[in-house]
C-alpha cells in the first residue's frame, strides 16, 4: 500500500461519477453521494453569498456613527436574516453536507451512503426550508434576531417570523436525516481491515457531529413548532402576558443551538486533522485522544447551554453549574490544539493553501476558544453579556475556525472532487487575504465589545468610530479573500490541469480512488491493512502536484 | 469493466438488495441501525414537550388539575386499550412476516390499520367534545375562574402532545396500507421483511408515547389537589 505513491500510476478511467451521464434530471434524481455533495455545494454557496451581502450591508451601516444608511427596523432585520441563513443555511450544512456526504464513504471504503434515497431527500428538505426562509426575506425580512426569543417573537415582532421558523424547521430534518445516514454508514459500511480506531479522524468528528444532529435537533425543531403555534393562534406557551414562561424557551432554544455550534465547529476539526497529518507527513500525535475528544466535546457540549442565560433570570447555582460546565469543555478542545501542534513540531511541513487555513484555524480558534472561557466566567459574563465581544467570539469561532476549516478542506480534497487542481499560487495569496481580513473584522470588536458596545444597533457613539471603520475595513478584505477562491475554483473546474489520484501523496482511502471518483467509487473493495496516517514509511516528499 | 466486477453477482441478488450493500443481512443490520436512531430523535422531539409539561405542571398543578378533569379518561383509557391491542396485532404481523405466512401477514397489518382507525376516531370525537365546550385554545378559549390563563397553557400542551402523536399515527397508517399491498403481491419472505419489522418498531414506539401521555394527561385529577 505504502508503494502505491511512488508506481506510476495507471492512466485515469474514462467515465466517472461526473460524466456517466448528462442532463437537469441526472442531478436531480441522483442518490450518489458525490453528486448530492455537489448540490449541497452550490446550495450553501448561494446561501453563503446572500448571508455575506447582509453582513456587508450591517458593516457598511456601522462605519458612521449615527444610524443614516438604515432605519433602526431594517438594521434589525439585516442581522437576523444574516444570522438566520448564515447559521442555519450555511454553518450546519456546510462541511458535513458537502465534504463529508462526498468523503465519509470514500474514506471507509464504502460504495455509497447506507441511506442514498434519504441523503436526496435531506437536500430536498433543506432546499424547501431554504425556500420557507427566502419566502420570508422577499416579503419584508425578519427582525427577531436569529434566537427568535418569545414572547418578542410570538406576541410583538410584525414581521414574518413564521415563515423564517417554518425554514429553520424544515432544514432540521435535513440536518437530522444526515447525521443518521453518516452514523449507520461508520457503524455498518467500513471496509475490511477498517476498525474503529484506524478511522480517519475526519470521520470520528462526523460521528461526534452526527450524534448532536440526531440528539440536539429535534428539540429546536419542537421548539420552533411551538413558537409558530403560539403566534399563528395567539397562545401564551411562552408569553409571559398569558401566564407562560420565556425563559423556558431560552432553555430549549440553547438545549439545541449551543451543540449547534459544535456542528459547525467538530467537522472543521476533522478537516484540520487530515490536512496537517498529511502537509505534516507525520501520524497524528495521541490519535486516540483526538478521536475521543471529539465525542467528549460532543457529549460535554450537551451540558453547557445554561451560560446564554447568566442574565436570563436563571438560578445562580444553575449558573455555577453551567459556568464550570463550560469551562470542561475547552479541556478536550485544547487537547485537539496542542496535538495539532505536536504533530506540526519537527514534521516536514509543506504551506500549501490547505496548511495555511489550517494554521489559521489553530490559531484563530485558540483565540475563539479562549475568548469563550471569558464568557463562561460569571462575573465576567455579566459585564460583556450582548455586546461586540460576544460577536467577537462567536465569529472567531464559526469564520475563523469554521469556515477556514471549510475552505481549507475544500482547497485540500479539491483535485478529488473535481479532478482538477486550482492555481496553487492564488490560493495561497487567498488564504493570506482571508486571514488577514478576518482579524481586521474581528479583533476590533472584541476591543469595542469590551469597552461596552451593545450588539445589534445600528448606532453607536461616536468615541467607538475608528474600531468600527477598522472592522468595516477588514471586512471589505475579507469578503475580497472569499470572492477569490470563488473565482479561481470556477476557473479551474475548466481550465486546472488534470489532477492524478493523489496529488499530495497523502493516506486513506479516499486517496486510492481515481481523481474524480467513479460512481461506485472503488473498482475493487479496498481492504485496510495498516494503521490511519502510516506517514512513517511513507515517502517525505510529495510525488506530484 | 468496473461494473462488471462491482456487480460481479448480479444474477443471484435479492431483488430488494440495494447496489451499495453485500447482502441482506448486512442491508437489514442497517435499516435496522437507522430506525433506532429514527426513534432517538423521536425520543428528543417528544422530549421537548414533556420538559415543557413538567414545568408548567410543577408551575401550575391546580390549573393541570382542573383542565384534565375536563378530559374523558374512560375514552382515554379505551383507547388506550384499543392502542395495545394494535401493537399486538402488528407484532403477529411482524412474527408472520418472519414465518413467511403472506395471507397473515396482510390480515394482521390490516387489523392494525382498523385498530388505529378506532384510536384516531375516539380521538376526533374528543377534540370535538372540546371545540364545542371552549375548551380550545385561542381566541374563543373559555375557562370559567381564576385558572383560565393557566388552564389554556394546559390545553394548548394536550393538543400539541396528543395532536403530535396522532400525526404520527396518521403517518403511520398510510405505510401500513402499502405494507399490506406489497405484503398480498409476495413482496415479503422469510429472508426479506425488514420493512415490516421496522414499521413495527415504529408503530410500537407511537403506542409508546401514548402509554405516557394517557396518566399525563388524563389522570391528574385522581391524585392531584382539586
Amino acid at each position: 500500500m505504502s508503494a502505491a505513491a511512488v508506481l506510476p500510476e495507471p492512466p485515469p478511467p474514462k467515465t466517472n461519477y461526473l460524466n456517466v451521464s448528462y442532463g437537469v434530471k441526472s442531478w436531480l434524481l441522483t442518490t450518489d453521494h458525490k453528486r448530492i455533495a455537489l448540490l449541497y455545494m452550490a446550495s450553501i454557496t448561494v446561501m453563503f453569498a446572500l448571508g455575506g451581502t447582509f453582513a456587508a450591508l450591517i458593516r457598511l451601516e456601522l462605519v458612521t456613527p449615527p444610524g443614516d444608511l438604515f432605519q433602526a427596523e431594517t438594521y434589525n432585520k439585516l442581522f437576523t436574516l444574516h444570522g438566520v441563513i448564515m447559521v442555519f443555511f450555511f454553518l450546519i450544512p456546510s462541511i458535513p453536507a458537502t465534504l463529508g456526504n462526498f468523503l465519509i464513504p470514500l474514506m471507509i471504503g464504502a460504495r455509497d451512503l447506507a441511506f442514498p434515497k434519504i441523503n436526496l431527500l435531506s437536500w430536498y428538505l433543506f432546499m424547501a426550508g431554504a425556500g420557507f426562509a427566502a419566502w420570508s426575506l422577499i416579503n419584508g425580512g425578519v427582525d427577531t434576531g436569529w434566537t427568535f426569543y418569545t414572547p418578542y417573537s410570538t406576541a410583538f415582532s410584525n414581521t414574518h417570523v413564521i415563515s423564517a421558523a417554518m425554514g429553520a424547521f424544515i432544514a432540521g430534518f435535513s440536518s437530522i436525516l444526515t447525521g443518521l445516514n453518516f452514523i449507520v454508514t461508520i457503524h455498518k459500511m467500513r471496509a475490511p481491515g477498517l476498525t474503529w480506531f484506524r478511522l480517519p479522524l475526519f470521520v470520528w468528528a462526523h460521528y461526534a457531529t452526527s450524534i448532536i444532529m440526531i440528539l440536539g435537533t429535534p428539540v429546536i425543531a419542537v421548539t420552533l413548532m411551538l413558537v409558530m403555534v403560539e403566534r399563528g393562534l395567539h397562545l401564551g406557551i411562552f408569553n409571559p402576558a398569558l401566564g407562560g414562561d420565556p425563559v423556558l424557551f431560552q432553555h430549549l432554544f440553547w438545549f439545541y443551538s449551543h451543540p449547534a455550534v459544535y456542528i459547525m465547529i467538530l467537522p472543521s476539526m476533522g478537516v484540520i486533522s487530515e490536512v496537517v497529518a498529511a502537509m505534516a507527513r507525520k501520524r497524528i500525535f495521541g490519535y486516540g485522544i483526538v478521536a475521543m475528544s471529539s465525542l467528549a466535546i460532543a457529549i460535554i457540549g450537551f451540558l453547557v447551554w445554561g451560560h446564554h442565560m447568566f442574565v436570563s433570570g436563571q438560578s445562580v447555582y444553575a449558573g455555577m453549574v453551567f459556568s464550570a460546565l463550560s469551562f470542561l469543555v475547552a479541556i478536550p478542545s485544547a487537547i485537539k490544539v496542542f496535538n495539532w501542534t505536536a504533530t506540526l513540531y519537527k514534521g516536514s511541513v509543506s504551506y500549501d493553501t490547505p496548511t495555511l487555513y489550517a494554521i489559521g484555524f489553530i490559531g484563530l480558534f485558540t483565540i475563539g476558544g479562549l475568548t469563550g472561557i471569558f464568557l463562561a466566567a460569571l462575573g465576567l459574563d455579566v459585564h460583556v453579556h450582548d455586546t461586540y465581544f460576544v460577536v467577537a467570539h462567536f465569529h472567531y469561532i464559526m469564520v475563523g475556525g469554521a469556515i477556514m476549516g471549510y475552505l481549507g478542506g475544500l482547497h485540500f480534497w479539491w483535485p478529488k472532487i473535481t479532478g482538477r487542481l486550482y492555481p496553487e499560487a492564488w490560493g495561497r495569496v487567498a488564504a493570506l487575504i482571508v486571514f488577514a481580513g478576518f482579524n481586521l473584522t474581528f479583533f476590533p470588536q472584541f476591543i469595542l465589545g469590551y469597552m461596552g458596545m451593545p450588539r445589534r444597533y445600528h448606532a453607536y457613539p461616536e468615541e467607538f468610530q475608528v474600531l468600527n471603520v477598522m472592522s468595516s475595513a477588514g471586512a471589505s478584505i475579507l469578503g475580497l479573500g472569499y470572492l477569490l477562491p470563488f473565482a479561481y475554483l470556477g476557473w479551474s473546474m475548466r481550465y486546472g490541469r488534470a489532477a492524478s489520484a493523489n496529488p499530495w501523496g497523502a493516506k486513506g482511502l479516499e486517496w486510492q480512488a481515481a481523481s474524480p471518483p467513479l460512481t461506485e467509487n472503488f473498482e475493487v473493495q479496498p481492504v485496510v491493512r495498516e494503521e490511519a496516517y502510516e506517514y512513517a514509511h511513507a515517502p517525505q516528499e510529495r510525488a506530484v502536484v | 469493466m468496473s461494473e462488471a466486477m462491482a456487480h460481479h453477482a448480479e444474477a443471484d441478488r435479492h431483488p430488494a438488495l440495494a447496489h451499495h450493500f453485500e447482502g441482506l443481512p448486512e442491508q437489514k443490520e442497517a435499516a435496522g441501525l437507522g430506525m433506532w436512531l429514527f426513534l432517538a430523535q423521536e425520543v428528543m422531539f417528544f422530549g421537548g414537550l414533556f420538559t415543557c409539561y413538567t414545568i408548567y405542571r410543577n408551575l401550575y398543578p391546580a390549573a393541570f388539575a382542573a383542565g384534565s378533569a375536563h378530559l374523558n379518561w374512560k375514552l382515554g383509557a379505551f383507547n388506550t386499550a384499543v392502542l395495545i391491542g394494535s401493537s399486538l396485532t402488528m407484532a403477529m404481523a411482524v412474527h408472520a412476516a418472519a414465518v413467511g405466512k403472506r395471507r397473515q401477514i396482510v390480515a394482521y397489518l390490516l387489523l392494525t390499520v382498523a385498530l388505529g382507525s378506532v384510536f384516531l376516531g375516539v380521538k376526533v370525537v374528543e377534540y370535538a367534545d372540546k371545540f364545542h365546550h371552549h375548551l380550545v385554545p385561542g381566541e374563543h378559549f373559555r375557562f370559567e375562574g381564576p385558572l383560565a390563563r393557566p388552564a389554556q397553557i394546559y390545553f394548548s400542551l394536550y393538543f400539541a402532545m396528543t395532536g403530535l402523536h396522532a400525526l404520527h399515527m396518521i403517518i403511520g397508517i398510510p405505510i401500513l396500507l402499502t405494507l399490506a399491498v406489497l405484503a398480498h403481491r409476495g413482496r415479503y419472505s422469510a429472508d426479506y421483511h425488514a420493512p415490516v419489522e421496522l414499521t413495527g418498531l415504529y408503530w410500537h414506539f407511537v403506542d409508546i408515547v401514548w402509554i405516557f401521555l394517557f396518566p399525563l394527561l388524563y389522570l391528574i385529577p385522581t391524585h392531584a389537589p382539586h
